[in-house]
């Protein structure tokens, strides 16, 4: 159950090895937490991101190997997660996947794992778990985005274009779950340093994966629907979204 | 059978909320029958009356709850005896409306007016007058349970564990459809209260401790924002009822009409503002203003039973001041001689600068045999916290260690947020609950988001 701080005792964690994600999860270990499932692609990784929860005192860890990109992979998800867990208090959407911007390499094949990963993938996933929850009456989902997905830019378009989906259509589901009972929780990160930036320079305002951990719990417990990292990013991006195309364009980075 | 169908229910707290399938049974029969068939069912069921409790207790998330406000009927009275029968869906309001123009009150009433009797026994509540009086399990004379397997008739005598599993149970032993309660005779419908203010905790814990015996009615109400040498400063107001004689000589005109009883609510809170009201600042405010409005000492002041016992009850919906974020109560007992952890958590909350409106402090005497009963011997301390609060769920958690490290228990009618592992330690006869809880019904039917969060049917 989720309790009246927003602290769940079950959660699904969608890209199962996430930085991000675990450091999420291992935050509300120190709450409420008990029971957890990772799902990711990688079964050698879950192990060790396993391993890492139980250290911080999650009581039953289960594992389940599933690529976002496959629904039927994901339909096997929705019921070994139910089997699992019981009820499903939290989702955690965690997979993404930064790849490439390069035309030259931008095959189909690319471009299309790129939005399985962090458009059509997480979605779909969401929207399974959004009806299981509303019809146990209760659930919270928490959506990683990022502030990449509200102004999308040259640099990173392929992704950017894709977490603009995810958050529209996060934004839209928190709508058609009104009075169920189940909670969206949307996350807009800037730069965060995980492996996924890694080598990368990191750009104004970066963050931790322990600040963006505190900023969901601090959400959740105030039961607010869309969270920047850090808050700051959120008056910035406002402005950046008004700034003509002709200009975007010509800003740094 | 009227309205039913899906909807969104939380507590007065306002968080968490959960849907559920709401049935609300026209007669004690229809809720019977949608007992009988809980088998059946796929998911939980559970009875709501008033949704008066703070936090998740009578919310069943998937499941189906049983809203019984539309049982509330009186079903018998017998003068003589002062008993009175009545469906659980009335209200203690209902109740009162009945028997004070009777000469009668109810043996233990809540802050509030506006709960059922259903909903009182569940939570086995406690009033001002605990320290004399006890808890509402004490009155209770018999109850009548729709289980999964038909109904049963509850008494406290002979074996009576199901009686007592029943009175505190929080609704997890079967839906109560009517009870027969003890009333206590009254001459008037008026109290007679004396003030005194409290310049700190000590003054006030020691104030009470010296003459509560001498008053029916109890309680003090601590400005936890106050820090330094009056910290823990609060307002005693302790009260009997007033007789004949006693109306007669203060209000000779009300003397012609001694048991009139009509309560009012003056005002009522339209909506939830998008935000909160009670800031740090604001209660502070308050609290001074209301220190110091107090006499430093009056006796032998007339009050209505509305104004003495119930005085939130003149706003309506008063919770949603709060706005969405909602508040939980905090509500803990520790046994006497614990008296330092009233005085760390008043002093961690002032510290903190977190504003608790609502801080009521009160001395509680024997226990009931109920197990899972939350008053005990000692002092307990009730504080309305906005949810709000960055990081309030540490600091509570911070507080439950304490209380449960010193023998005391946290209230589960208040509760959203306690950690489970602290439920066994708080309440050292939960086993001896579930066996009997488990002996009416077996295939736990009854659950709640409390008792699936808390764990409480199962280890
Ligand atoms: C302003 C305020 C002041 C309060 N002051 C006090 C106080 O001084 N002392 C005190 O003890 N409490 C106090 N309370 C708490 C309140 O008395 C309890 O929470 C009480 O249980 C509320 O009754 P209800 O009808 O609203 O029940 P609900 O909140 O609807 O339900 C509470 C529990 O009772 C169960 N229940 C309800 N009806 C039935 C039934 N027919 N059969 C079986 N189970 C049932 C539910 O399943 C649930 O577990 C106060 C609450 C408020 C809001
Ligand atoms: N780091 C940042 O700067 C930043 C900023 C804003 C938003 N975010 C978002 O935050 C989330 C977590 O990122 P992170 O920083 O923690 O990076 P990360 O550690 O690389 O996490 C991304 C996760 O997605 C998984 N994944 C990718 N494609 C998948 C697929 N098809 N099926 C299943 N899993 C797949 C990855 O699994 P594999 O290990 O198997 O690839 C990995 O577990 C992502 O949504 C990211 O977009 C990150």
């Amino acid at each position: 159950m989720i309790d009246a701080t927003g602290m769940p005792q079950s959660a699904v964690l969608l890209g199962g090895t996430s930085e991000i994600g675990l450091e999420v999860l291992g935050a509300l270990a120190s709450r409420r937490l008990e029971r957890v499932v990772l799902a990711g692609r990688d079964p050698a990784a879950l192990g060790p991101a396993g391993e890492r929860l139980e250290r911080a005192g999650v009581r039953e860890i289960h594992l389940v190997s599933c690529d976002v990109g496959r629904s039927d992979d994901l339909e096997r998800l929705l019921g070994e997660a139910e089997t699992a867990l019981g009820s499903v208090d939290l989702l955690v959407v965690a997979t993404g996947l930064l790849g490439t911007a390069e035309l030259d390499r931008l095959t189909p094949a690319v471009v299309q794992e790129m939005f399985a990963a962090n458009a059509s993938g997480p979605a779909a996933a969401t929207a399974g778990f959004a009806q299981r929850m509303a019809s146990q009456g209760y659930g919270r989902i928490v959506v990683l985005s990022s502030v990449a997905g509200l102004r999308v830019r040259r640099a990173n378009f392929v992704y950017g274009a894709g977490k603009a989906a995810l958050d529209g259509f996060a934004l839209g589901l928190a709508d058609a779950l009104a009075g169920t009972g189940v909670g969206v929780t949307i996350v807009r990160p800037g730069f965060v340093r995980t492996r996924m930036t890694a080598g990368m320079k990191p750009a104004p305002l970066s963050s931790e994966p322990a600040d963006v951990a505190r900023a969901v719990l601090g959400a959740l417990e105030a039961d607010r629907g869309v969270v920047y990292v850090p808050p700051a990013l959120g008056p910035a991006f406002l402005l950046l979204r008004l700034l003509p195309r002709s200009v975007f364009r010509r800003l740094p980075g | 059978m009227s309205a039913s169908g899906r909807r969104l229910l939380a507590g007065w707290g306002g968080r968490p909320a959960s849907s559920a399938e709401v049935v609300c049974p026209a007669t004690t029969g229809e809720a019977a029958a949608v007992v009988a068939r809980a088998a059946d069912e796929q998911g939980p069921v559970l009875a709501r009356g008033l949704g008066r409790s703070y936090g998740d207790a009578a919310s069943s998330a998937g499941g189906t709850v049983l809203d019984l406000t539309g049982l509330d009927q009186v079903l018998g009275f017998d003068e003589s005896s002062g008993l009175l029968r009545a469906e659980a869906g009335i209200s203690v309001e209902g109740l009162l409306r009945f028997s004070v123009p009777r000469g009668f009150f109810v043996p233990v009433t809540p802050g509030t007016r506006q709960v059922t009797l259903g909903g009182a026994i569940a939570a086995d509540v406690h009033g001002k007058n605990h320290h004399l009086d006890g808890s509402l399990g004490a009155w209770v004379r018999s109850i009548r349970l729709a289980t999964p397997a038909g109904e049963r008739l509850l008494a406290p005598a002979g074996e009576g564990a199901g009686f007592w599993a029943t009175v505190g149970g929080m609704g997890l032993t079967g839906v109560v459809l009517d009870a027969t309660l003890e009333l206590v005779p009254i001459e008037t419908s008026y109290m007679l209260v004396d003030t005194e203010r409290g310049a700190d905790l000590d003054e006030c814990m020691s104030l009470m401790s010296e003459r509560d015996e001498e008053y029916r009615y109890s309680v003090a109400w601590i400005d936890c924002l106050k820090g330094g040498s009056g910290l823990g400063r609060g307002v005693l107001t302790r009260a009997n009822h007033a007789g004949l004689a006693d109306l007669r000589a203060a209000a000779p005109r009300r003397a012609g009409a001694p048991l009139s009883f009509s309560p009012r609510q003056v005002a009522r809170v339209p909506v939830t503002p998008p935000f909160r009201l009670p800031s740090a600042l604001a209660v502070t405010a308050f609290n001074e203003v209301w220190f110091r409005k107090a006499p430093r000492r009056r006796t032998g002041e007339l009050q209505s039973l509305g104004a003495y016992f119930h005085p939130l009850d003149g706003v309506g919906s008063w919770n949603r001041l709060y706005g969405p974020a909602g508040f939980t109560q905090y509500q803990f007992v520790v046994p006497f001689g614990a008296e330092a952890v009233v005085r760390e958590v008043v002093e961690a909350l002032g510290a903190r600068g977190v504003p608790s409106l609502l801080a009521v402090l009160k001395r509680f005497g024997a226990a009931d045999p109920a197990p899972l009963s939350f008053p005990a011997p000692g002092w307990t301390l009730a504080l309305d916290l906005p949810l709000s609060v960055p990081g309030l769920g540490e600091l509570l958690d911070g507080f439950d260690e304490l209380v449960a490290s010193h023998g005391g228990r946290v209230y589960f009618a208040k509760d959203g947020r306690l950690r489970p592992e602290l439920v066994s330690e708080m309440y050292p006869r939960l086993e001896d609950w579930r066996r009997a809880c488990d002996d009416l019904d077996p295939a736990r039917v009854f659950q709640s988001d409390l008792s699936r969060r808390l764990h409480l049917r199962k280890a």
